[in-house]
């Protein structure tokens, strides 16, 4: 796929995290925005899930550490076509499977719940360390928030992965610098991120989040990374694509009324 | 009569089912000489994962591993696993019914001197309470192994609690037989019942001995789902049910025992013996048996008295 053709997915994938966001008048558009050109790629040129082999575990997959950013991650299975884009209003709405946080029983494509964070990088290292067992050859990825590595257990799950070599597991860390309370330096700085990481044993790769060309090296360099994990540390800015959400710790987690949801859509150059 | 700690009983059955069940993993949290797991670490190095002191990512990398069609066994003391990883054990085990076996020992008073910061006794109410999980305790070896290799069986999250004092074997190994959700009828008599769990059943036949009538003596190894069938039709039966457990009395067996009743109209009272929502402390287990009053001598006191 091109990058005009990338692009083309990741702008729908925006337009339907923040028609989500609305329709529910409730959920996180912030890191769902600054997460969709990584997650578009990842479903689109790396990971080799597809309708025949989705409801099986002999194929990559992706645990959302960050359970959070369900507009960003359902759109993107939307996209794929593993969720009917139609079901994107029913988003936190009762009786939908479109969970405020993902339910891996209410949606064949999600491969773990997740909702309290740095669990899901411990639950991706279980499955990493089951598929050397079994000499799974699919790949693990899971991603996390800069804020999510203020939890401990990231940097538990961090320690066992570089512990047992695990070479097939990605992590990656959204990194745009905010979280509810403000910026993630002045809330409590976990950086430098790429210190630590490489002090827990892992091969660390930075990129710019939001340029295709220098996505594609990221994970072509990570996922050629052999006898210890690799980390990469995306470089993004949260609310990317909606100008008054761009860099803005308040649009973490909060819905756009009529007015910011049209001004939101004109700028992502949707039909609304 | 023989003695078997149920964790010595859970290493013993862990390191067979290693073998028997390619599916099985085991996990443990730098305790593997303690909790027993190093039983199956013998026998199956390749399959046994020692995670460290970090109890909450072991608990997660034991969900991912259940999601990938394996059968954790993930182990440590039991104020560690259910307290400590309490958030993993429900956000990441039970929310997604995946098939987790926490197997925590050391629980309860009789854990003797190492005090209260590792006397869990808060551990069933804590489980219990979680949706998806279910709870079980052994009174003996015998009845531990028959439920360590049972749950490997049974499809979702376990929670299997076990301790770390050596105690009598009161069922026979030859005929004993495990039925998921069935309390046993340990002592058919009359008048009082004494419902027990884990360690304390043996207490509460000791104590049935020193009586002047025969009671009743039930053992309810599956806390939940908990046999109501049994419990109601005991209620109806006697003139009154004492539980006895070495746990708080909130949240516990007898919480559980009071659920079951409370809309019950043909029924007996029900007094609960217990530690009375208090820390335990130091001691020999014998010594902390008889100061929070869960020894033979004062269940049979108690009993008299009523």
């Amino acid at each position: 796929m091109n990058v005009e053709e990338l692009k083309k997915h990741a702008n729908h994938v925006r337009q339907n995290a923040i028609r989500a966001v609305y329709s529910a008048q409730s959920g996180h558009p912030g890191g769902s925005l600054s997460s969709a050109d990584i997650l578009t790629y990842l479903y689109f040129e790396v990971m080799d899930i597809n309708a025949e082999n989705v409801g099986s575990i002999d194929r990559d997959r992706f645990v959302l550490s960050k359970g959070h950013i369900t507009p960003g991650y359902y759109s993107v299975l939307a996209e794929k076509g593993f969720i009917p884009q139609e079901d994107i209003t029913t988003f936190r709405k009762f009786g939908s499977k479109l969970q405020g946080h993902p339910n891996m029983n209410y949606i064949e494509a999600v491969d773990m719940s997740t909702g309290s964070l740095g669990q899901g990088v411990s639950t991706a290292v279980g499955m990493a360390m089951a598929n050397k067992l079994d000499g799974n050859k699919h790949h693990i990825f899971t991603l996390l928030g800069d804020g999510e590595c203020q939890e401990g257990e990231v940097w538990e799950a961090a320690m066992a992965a570089s512990h047992y070599k695990l070479d097939n597991i990605t992590f990656m860390v959204d990194c745009n610098h905010l979280q509810i309370d403000g910026e993630v330096e002045k809330v409590m700085n976990v950086y430098p991120l790429d210190k630590k990481f490489e002090g827990f044993g892992f091969e660390v790769v930075k990129a710019n989040g939001h340029d295709f060309e220098a996505i594609k090296n990221a994970f072509d360099y990570a996922l050629s990374v052999k006898r210890k994990p690799a980390v990469i540390l995306w470089n993004t800015v949260k609310g990317k694509g909606v100008s008054f959400m761009e860099d803005q710790a308040g649009w973490h987690g909060k819905a756009p009324n009529e007015e910011q949801f049209k001004q939101a859509m004109k700028d992502l150059g949707g039909d609304e | 009569m023989a003695k078997e700690a149920t964790r010595a009983a859970y290493g013993k059955a862990l390191a067979e089912l290693v073998q028997e069940n390619e599916n099985v993993v085991v996990l443990d949290a730098d305790l593997a000489g303690s909790t027993k797991t190093a039983e199956a670490k013998k026998v199956c190095p390749e399959r046994h994962f020692d995670m460290g002191i970090a109890e909450g990512n072991m608990m997660a990398v034991a969900a991912g591993m259940a999601a990938s069609h394996k059968i954790p066994y993930a182990s440590a003391f039991a104020v560690f696993a259910t307290g400590r990883a309490y958030d993993q054990i429900r956000n990441s085990i039970c929310y997604p019914n995946l098939n987790v076996k926490v197997c925590a020992t050391h629980a309860g008073l009789t854990v003797g001197e190492d005090g209260a910061s590792h006397q869990s006794l808060e551990d069933i109410a804590l489980m219990r309470a979680l949706p998806n999980m279910k709870v079980f305790q052994p009174c003996d070896g015998v009845e531990a192994r028959a439920i360590v290799k049972a749950v490997a069986d049974i499809d979702g999250p376990c929670y299997v609690r076990l301790g770390r004092l050596a105690v009598d074997t009161v069922n026979d190994p030859d005929t004993y037989k495990y039925e998921f959700g069935k309390g046993i009828v340990m002592k058919k008599g009359a008048k009082v019942a004494i419902i027990a769990t884990g360690m304390m059943v043996q207490e509460a036949l000791k104590a049935a001995e020193q009586l002047d009538f025969d009671p009743t003596v039930i053992n309810i190894n599956t806390i939940k789902p908990i046999d109501k069938d049994l419990i109601i039709e005991t209620a109806k039966t006697h003139d009154a049910i004492v539980t006895v457990e070495e746990h708080n009395v909130i949240g516990g067996l007898g919480g559980a025992v009071a659920e079951v009743l409370a809309d019950q109209k043909e029924r007996c009272p029900q007094y609960m013996m217990g530690v009375k929502d208090e820390f335990g402390q130091s001691g020999t287990p014998a010594a902390l048996l008889d100061a929070y009053g869960l020894d033979a001598a004062h269940i049979a006191e108690f009993i008299q008295k009523l």
